[in-house]
């Protein structure tokens, strides 16, 4: 294992610790976004190019938005 | 149950999922050395046999191109549940009526708007390339397909709702959706074929996929932004 694998790897475990102990949900989402960029990163570092941009993808775009929308939508909506 | 009764409890399952996980990582190959047959077979053979220098590619959609299939009706089983659970209350309520209920969000901050102007085309030039280039490079129908929809994302961040949803109208995304899943199905319905003079049917499934995927993104992203835009709406409980 090389260095930079060794901080690739060391980083997606410091970001995945953040988000747990975060407890604010919209704050948790952008970290979630923070750690898929890390995860992206691992994935670049560990030679998998394809399974890097598709984890930047959903873990940059789809997933943040569908996240930061249904937050939205349960603390507007919360009075149905 | 008492906090005594819990942490015994936790314990428990803690030790056991500890031994489990230590057994597992002994047993684990050594760092670096790949003991999957099937990989190095298809390293070996596929650029020679399938024409194609991303070999991801060419497992995705033509020696794997099945496991797609699923993969594609997954995505678009789920965007169909999206849409159920949030559809209106009244079928009537067609896209012009929610864009004259909508709540007016135009993004006013000049500064938001130009770095919208600059982001949306590069983000989308960069989704048609990864979609492109999927078979040569890293990249594909997939990753690209979430980029494009993305960059139409871009427009609601930086203009506002109205220009997203001029620029998205829901009945060609939902044609888009439905016809690029049942174009993958009559595709490889029809027989792919064991050895091709090029790339050939990757193509064609690539863009398929792409198309499918953007659609789809796009659709959950409509449906999240109306029923975000229009706090009156609610969907049926």
């Amino acid at each position: 294992m090389i260095p930079l694998q060794l901080a690739a790897l060391l980083m997606v475990g410091l970001a995945g610790t953040t988000v747990v102990l975060m407890r604010d949900p919209l704050r948790m989402a952008i970290l979630n976004a923070v750690y898929a960029l890390t995860l992206t990163i691992l994935f670049l570092v560990f030679q998998s190019p394809d399974v890097a941009l598709s984890m930047l993808v959903v873990g940059g775009i789809a997933y943040p938005i569908v996240l930061l929308a249904a937050i939205a939508r349960v603390r507007s909506g919360g009075d149905e | 149950m008492n906090r005594r009764a819990r942490i015994a409890v936790f314990a428990v399952a803690a030790a056991g999922l500890t031994a489990l996980l230590v057994a597992s990582v002994i047993e684990l190959p050594a760092f670096g050395h790949y003991q999957g047959a099937y990989g190095n077979q298809l390293n070996r053979e596929a650029v020679a046999e399938r024409h194609t220098t991303n070999v991801v590619t060419a497992t995705v959609f033509d020696y794997r191109g099945f496991d797609t299939l699923g993969e594609e009706f997954i995505l678009f089983a789920a965007v169909v549940g999206v849409t159920l659970l949030l559809r209106r209350h009244k079928d009537s309520e067609d896209h012009q009526e929610v864009l004259r209920k909508a709540d007016d969000d135009r993004v006013r901050s000049d500064a938001i708007r130009v770095v919208g102007l600059l982001a949306m085309p590069a983000l989308f030039l960069l989704g048609l390339w990864l979609v492109a280039f999927g078979l040569v490079t890293p990249g594909g129908g997939f990753q690209g397909g979430v980029l494009l929809a993305g960059s139409l994302f871009v427009v609601f961040l930086a203009a506002g709702f109205r220009p997203y949803a001029h620029l998205t109208p829901a009945h060609w995304a939902d044609f888009a959706e439905g016809s690029g899943a049942a174009y993958l199905h009559n595709f490889l319905g029809s027989g792919t074929r064991g050895t091709l003079e090029s790339d050939g049917s990757m193509t064609l499934l690539n863009w398929a996929t792409a198309v499918e995927v953007t659609a789809a993104m796009v659709l959950l992203f409509s449906e999240f932004l109306e029923s975000y835009v229009l706090p009156s709406v609610r969907p049926l409980p």
